[in-house]
């Protein structure tokens, strides 16, 4: 009927228009998808802070807080054939000098024990007894002298070394950051895009187009997950590269985790920037939010040093879940059944802030 | 399908809305016929917007009834958007995308329409089509965003403040792309507070002050019932032999008389009746004359004429 209403314009109008479109590139959520992608990679800060400055914070921190190898402990002496029977024992490193440099070496600290031929053949230790490694130098030098000197050890021993990756540092900091990462991102990237899309009234216009309203989050979504891929991969194979962080859940477990992660913080994102007017008003919102879980979930240390009384506060925070599964999982092997918990809370939040970011979402 | 008396384009009913302390719109009502261009012009804070945002369905109004291709918002709104074009004021698009980027993306929302490559050509922005947006001047941002309006082949346009902040040049350019859409016969309803745009672009124009309308016809009906066709512009006298002006509205042929910044500017019927009559006047009053225009009446005096006030003041 309404066709009937206007027909010089309906009709002049028809043949012109082109034939329905075909190609999958033109449909409108793939449009909105890449052009969120375009603009982000079009954002050379954005890079830096989702990509490359985690990695700096895990490479600086790892090195930092490295486990450092068994240390050789330095001595010194004046005779020669001390000297070589010291050599003997591999975790001293001897120097050979002449006494008065021996003395000094000793007294400035640059050696941990001076050994020196004492009357009728014996040998004289000098060193500091209250310096760990003095007395530490000093057992050495003697099995080596002993030893050197024809003593048998009457019962064999041999040693164990256990170094285990995964009580490391930074094997408890590459899941903190993850997660960190994962909430940074998902709520930066959420927020300030909406909220300059608002501000530029880029938002009202696109609702003036027939775009379907839903595309529009669905896109951030799905560049989200994109990006996922790239940010949880680019963290996690830097950590078992260089610092051989295990990974020891099942891997499609721990992607579910980060895909679960990061959906809850864009709804949190998408919840803060479901008003805010001003880039200051929504980044002013977003810090609120995020500081006290920087610091009580666990990035850096962990989350149990604070006050049993807080503690249930603590574990109800979504990053808190997050960071704790993401742990669980790579470094105790967690599948997702035993990561519930943690799940059920990451879910209570991506379904509460999602509902309310939809009740209170303003297109302008 | 509500029932439609004419074959009206757009069919605007006693529209009311009010923010908070202010009336935006204040009974309004309109009816733009398929295929004319229409105007809607009056100073800034008139209502123009907030009505044509009712008109694109972006903005609900507290009362009144609107029908726009013989649909209503509430009931047609998906059907509503794929027919129309719309430019609103001040959009910024965003400026990391290519002019290309932009216009495929808004391609991809309507069902049907124009290669985005096509509409980018008939805006003139080829040479651009592979620069940021970030990087036009505001006369290319002004065309992309028609590129945008125009690339669902919308059978109505709505342009709110189009040029608005351009200079002359860029003005023009656009003048002429609106006009090259006007000549497929589709419908466009305007906004702007120049009334050159006004005349050059609009068949019709609702001249909106305070949210009402106070004034519509053609600009030539506006010009020709609501004042006197030709103005007549002049500074006489001095401040030692001042000007009287009451005397010169009993002249042949002057309908009003009115004196702004040291300057007197009358309505008259016929130029070649009142100007000699009036170096007759300033001749018998002993007064100099040191300047004399004269000019056709357009828009902006009917709109002094209807208020008082200039357009360009608000």
């Amino acid at each position: 009927m309404s066709e009937n209403s206007i027909p010089d314009v309906r009709a002049g109008v028809a043949e012109k228009k082109s034939p329905r479109r075909t190609s999958l590139s033109d449909h409108a959520l793939v449009q909105l998808t890449l052009v969120r992608f375009l603009e982000f990679i079009r954002e050379p800060e954005a890079l830096f802070w989702v990509f490359v400055f985690p990695i700096l914070l895990a490479a600086g921190l790892g090195i930092a807080f490295r486990n450092r190898p068994a240390d050789v402990l330095r001595i010194a002496t004046a005779n020669t054939a001390l000297a070589q029977s010291l050599r003997q024992e591999n975790l001293l490193e001897v120097q050979q000098l002449d006494p008065e440099a021996a003395r000094e070496a000793l007294r400035t600290g640059k050696v941990a024990l001076l050994v020196a031929p004492g009357p009728n053949g014996a040998v004289e230790y000098r060193y500091d007894d209250t310096n760990p490694e003095g007395r530490a130098a000093r057992m050495l030098a003697d099995r080596a002298i002993q030893r050197a000197a024809g003593r048998v050890d009457p019962v064999a021993t041999n040693d164990q070394l256990v170094r285990e990756t995964g009580s490391r540092y930074i094997d408890f900091l590459i899941p903190g950051l993850l997660g960190m990462n994962l909430m940074g991102s998902a709520i930066w990237s959420m927020g300030f895009a909406i909220v300059d899309a608002r501000r530029k009234k880029l938002l009202k216009r696109l609702i003036a187009s027939p775009m379907p309203r839903p595309y529009y989050l669905l896109s951030f979504l799905l560049s989200r997950i994109l990006m996922l891929v790239v940010e949880v991969g680019v963290l996690v194979g830097f950590g078992a590269l260089l610092f051989h962080v295990p990974a020891r859940g099942p891997l499609l477990d721990l992607a579910a985790v980060c895909l679960l992660a990061s959906l809850c913080f864009s709804a949190l994102g998408l919840l803060l920037a479901s008003r805010a007017r001003t880039i200051e008003a929504a980044s002013g919102l977003m810090n609120v939010v995020m500081m006290p879980m920087w610091i009580a979930s666990g990035v850096f240390f962990s989350s149990q040093k604070f006050p049993d009384m807080m503690q249930p506060f603590i574990k109800a925070l979504p990053l808190t879940a997050v960071i704790d599964a993401l742990r669980a999982n790579m470094l105790q092997g967690a599948n997702l059944a035993r990561m519930a918990p943690q799940v059920g809370i990451i879910l209570f939040w991506l379904v509460i802030c999602f509902a309310l970011a939809l009740k209170l979402f303003r297109w302008r | 399908m509500p029932e439609i008396a004419s074959k009206s384009a757009l069919h605007v009913r006693d529209l009311q809305k009010a923010y908070k302390d202010v009336v935006a719109v204040d009974g309004l009502s309109l009816d733009v016929q398929a295929g004319e261009c229409f105007g809607l012009l009056g100073p800034n804070g008139a209502g123009k917007t907030t009505t044509v945002e009712i008109c694109e369905g972006l903005t609900l109004p507290d009362t009144g009834e609107v029908e726009v291709l013989g649909r209503r918002w509430n009931s047609d709104a998906e059907q509503l958007r794929q027919l129309l074009g719309i430019q609103l004021q001040d959009t910024q698009l965003s400026e990391k995308l290519t002019v290309l980027e932009t216009v495929r993306l808004f391609r991809s929302f309507f069902r049907q329409g124009a290669q985005a490559s096509d509409v980018i050509a008939r805006v003139q922005l080829e040479e651009k089509q592979n620069s940021r947006v970030g990087d036009l001047s505001g006369g290319q941002k002004q065309r992309l965003a028609l590129a945008c309006a125009l690339v669902g082949d919308p059978d109505f346009l709505f342009l709110d403040e189009p040029t608005t902040g351009l200079d002359p040049q860029a003005r023009r350019q656009l003048w002429e792309l609106i006009e090259e859409f006007k000549k497929s016969g589709r419908t466009i309803l305007l906004t702007t507070h120049y009334m050159e745009e006004a005349e050059r672009l609009c068949d019709r124009v609702a001249i909106i002050d305070h949210g009402k309308e106070i004034a519509l016809g053609t600009p030539r009906e506006l010009i020709a019932t609501s004042c006197a066709e030709q103005m007549v512009e002049f500074t006489a006298g001095s401040s030692s032999k001042a000007l009287d002006v009451p005397a010169l509205r009993r002249l042949q042929g002057v309908r009003e008389v009115r004196t702004e910044d040291g300057a007197v500017l009358m309505q008259v019927t016929e130029l070649h009746t009142s100007v000699p009559a009036l170096l007759a006047e300033l001749t018998r009053q002993n007064v100099p004359l040191t300047e004399l225009r004269t000019h056709s009446a357009t828009l902006e005096d009917v709109f002094v004429t209807l208020t008082g006030r200039h357009l360009r003041d608000e």
